[in-house]
C-alpha cells in the first residue's frame, strides 16, 4: 500500500514540472525608430500552462531576458606611458549585446544555480562570450569593464523584482528599451525556474528598425554614399547662404 | 527635444545640439576658424561617436565657413587670390595628410598621435599669439612712443621668385611661402580631422604678414574648401556624415557665424587675437591634463579596427 502510494505521488509528480509551459506574449513585437523616438516600453506578459494542478513543491519562480543584437567589440585600458595615460592593453571579445536586460521575480542568485546559468548564458557573466585574451593577463578585468561602462550607459541593467507573478501562474512585466537603440532584433527569453533549475523556456524576437526618414537616410548613406555626400554639401552651402542674405536683410530694413 | 540620429544611432536632445551649434558658429565667425578644434571635443562629450563626430563636424564647418565668408566678402575683407594660393597647398597637403594618417593608423596608436599633435600645436599656437598680442596692447596704450611699425624685412622670403601683388593684403611677396603654409596647414589638418584655421589665421599673421582684418575672411574662404573635401571623403570611405547632426548644427552654426561676424567687426584686432589665444590655450590645457592625469575609467570600448 505504501509502495503503490509513493508510486502514485511518483507518476503525479514527476510529469509535473515538465508539463509546465510558458504561455506568453508581447505588448508590441516590433518596434519603429523614427526621428522623435525616445525610447519605448514593452509590456511583457503570460501564464503558467499546466496539464494537473500544481502540487505545492519548491516555489517557481520567472527570469526575462531581452538582448539586443550582438557584435564583437574591442576593449581598451589606459596604462601610463613615460607621463601620459593612453591605451596600452586590449581585449577583443567575440559577441556582446548592444542592450542586455535582466529581469526577474526573485534574487538571480538565489533562484538560478551556476550550472543551469553557464547553460543557458542567462547573467551578463555567461552572456559575454569568448574572450581573446591575446596576451593579456586579467582578461576578466576587460569583460567586467564592459558591464560596468555598458551599465553606467544604461544599456545593461538587472531588475530583480520586476517580474510579478501571481499565484504561481500569471506573470507580468515592462522593458524599457533606451533612446539609444541600434537597429536589429532583439532577442526575448523567458525561463521559469524551479529549485535552480529551469523547466520551461520561450523565446520571441522583438524588431526593431528604423522608418521613414531614418530609413531613407541610413540607406542613402550606405548605398549611395557619393550621392549622400554631395546632398550634405548641398544642405550646408544652401543652409549657409539662407543665414547670410537673411541677416544682410534685417541689416538693410 | 529628443531626436534620434540616423547614422550615429543615438538619441539626442536637438536643442543643446542648435545651442552648440550657435556657440562655435560665434566664435567661427569672430576668429574666422571653423571651430572643429572646439566642437569636436563637445560632440564627444555628449555621446557622439568620434568617427560620427570628426565626419559630421567637416559638413557642419562647411555651413559656417560658407555664411562667415559672405559676410567678409560683402565688407571686401576677403583676399580671393591669397585664398586661391593658399587653396592649392591646401588640398595637396590635405591629401598627403591622409596618406600620413592611413600609414600611422596601421601601426596603432594613431589616437595618441592625434592628441599631442593638438597638445603641441595649440600650445606653441596660443602662447605665441597670447604674448604678441600683449605686447601690441602694450604698445598701443603707451602713446608717447609713437605708432610703431612693425619691421617688413622678412630677410630671405623677399629674395624667393614668382613675386605677386595681393592687393587685398597689400602685399607684395613671392607665391611660395603662401603654398608651403597651405601645404603645411593641409597636412596637420587631415591628420587632426578640424579645418586648420587656429593655424592658418597665426599663419598668415605671423609668415605672410597679412592684415588680421583679411587674415579671418581669407581663411574661411580657404576652410570650406579643405572640409567639402573632407566631408565628401568621410562619406564615400566611412559612411559616417550624420546629416541630420549636421543640420541641427549648422543651424545654430550660421546664424552664430553671423554674429560673431558683427561682433568680430566691432573689435580691436589685438582683442580679437589675444582672445582667440586664449581659447586656444584653454583647449590644449584640457586635452593636456586629459593625458597627464589619471582618467576616472581607464577602459574603453571600441568596434573593432575603429581607433
Amino acid at each position: 500500500m505504501r509502495r503503490l502510494l509513493l508510486a502514485l505521488l511518483f507518476l503525479i509528480v514527476s510529469p509535473l514540472s515538465a508539463e509546465e509551459t510558458i504561455v506568453a506574449d508581447l505588448s508590441q513585437r516590433r518596434v519603429a525608430i523614427t526621428t522623435d523616438f525616445n525610447g519605448s516600453e514593452i509590456l511583457i506578459f503570460g501564464a503558467v500552462k499546466r496539464l494537473a494542478p500544481l502540487t505545492s513543491l519548491e516555489p517557481l519562480d520567472v527570469i526575462i531576458t531581452v538582448s539586443g543584437p550582438p557584435s564583437p567589440v574591442t576593449v581598451r585600458r589606459k596604462d601610463k606611458i613615460a607621463i601620459i595615460w593612453a591605451n596600452r592593453d586590449e581585449v577583443e571579445i567575440d559577441s556582446a549585446p548592444s542592450f542586455y536586460a535582466i529581469l526577474s521575480s526573485g534574487p538571480i542568485e538565489d533562484i538560478l544555480s551556476e550550472t543551469e546559468d553557464l547553460r543557458h548564458k542567462i547573467t551578463k557573466e555567461k552572456m559575454i562570450r569568448s574572450v581573446d585574451a591575446g596576451g593579456v593577463a586579467d582578461a576578466a578585468a576587460f569583460t567586467d569593464a564592459l558591464i560596468r561602462i555598458q551599465q553606467q550607459k544604461g544599456a545593461f541593467y538587472a531588475d530583480e523584482d520586476a517580474v510579478s507573478f501571481d499565484e504561481q501562474t500569471l506573470f507580468r512585466t515592462t522593458v524599457d528599451l533606451p533612446a539609444n537603440l541600434t537597429e536589429g532584433d532583439y532577442r526575448t527569453q523567458i525561463f521559469l525556474v524551479r529549485d535552480g533549475a529551469v523547466v520551461s523556456k520561450f523565446e520571441t524576437d522583438i524588431a526593431v528598425q528604423k522608418v521613414g526618414l531614418e530609413r531613407f537616410l541610413y540607406n542613402l548613406a550606405y548605398n549611395q554614399p557619393l550621392i549622400y555626400g554631395l546632398m550634405s554639401l548641398a544642405i550646408a552651402i544652401i543652409a549657409g547662404w539662407l543665414a547670410s542674405a537673411l541677416f544682410s536683410a534685417f541689416r538693410r530694413t | 527635444m529628443q531626436i534620434y540620429l540616423p547614422i550615429a544611432e543615438v538619441s539626442v536632445n536637438a536643442f543643446l545640439l542648435l545651442g552648440l551649434g550657435g556657440f562655435v558658429g560665434i566664435l567661427s565667425g569672430m576668429f574666422g576658424v571653423g571651430g572643429g578644434f572646439l566642437m569636436t571635443p563637445l560632440l564627444f562629450f555628449i555621446g557622439i561617436p568620434p568617427a560620427v563626430a570628426v565626419a559630421t563636424e567637416a559638413n557642419q564647418i562647411v555651413a559656417s565657413s560658407f555664411s562667415g565668408v559672405l559676410a567678409h566678402l560683402r565688407r571686401k575683407s576677403v583676399d580671393l587670390k591669397m585664398g586661391c594660393v593658399l587653396l592649392v597647398g591646401g588640398l595637396v597637403g590635405a591629401g598627403l595628410g591622409v596618406l600620413l594618417f592611413n600609414y600611422l593608423k596601421s601601426l596603432g596608436q594613431v589616437d595618441l598621435l592625434v592628441r599631442l599633435c593638438y597638445v603641441v600645436f595649440l600650445g606653441v599656437v596660443g602662447a605665441l599669439m597670447f604674448v604678441e598680442s600683449l605686447n601690441a596692447i602694450r604698445r598701443s596704450k603707451r602713446p608717447a612712443t609713437g605708432p610703431v611699425r612693425r619691421t617688413r624685412d622678412r630677410g630671405w622670403v623677399s629674395k624667393l621668385p614668382f613675386k605677386t601683388r595681393f592687393r587685398v593684403s597689400g602685399l607684395y611677396i613671392s607665391v611660395i611661402p603662401p603654398i608651403m603654409v597651405g601645404l603645411v596647414v593641409g597636412v596637420l589638418a587631415a591628420i587632426m580631422g578640424v579645418g586648420g584655421g587656429f593655424i592658418m589665421v597665426p599663419a598668415m599673421i605671423y609668415l605672410l604678414g597679412m592684415p588680421t582684418k583679411v587674415v579671418v575672411g581669407t581663411s574661411l574662404f580657404q576652410i570650406i574648401f579643405v572640409t567639402a573635401f573632407t566631408t565628401l571623403l568621410h562619406a564615400t570611405t566611412n559612411f559616417t556624415v550624420d546629416v541630420v547632426l549636421a543640420v541641427l548644427l549648422l543651424v545654430g552654426g550660421v546664424i552664430g557665424a553671423q554674429i560673431g561676424t558683427q561682433i568680430g567687426a566691432r573689435m580691436k584686432a589685438e582683442q580679437l587675437r589675444i582672445l582667440l589665444a586664449g581659447m586656444v590655450l584653454l583647449v590644449c590645457g584640457k586635452l593636456a591634463l586629459d593625458l597627464l592625469i589619471q582618467p576616472a575609467e581607464l577602459y574603453s570600448i571600441a568596434a573593432p579596427g575603429g581607433h
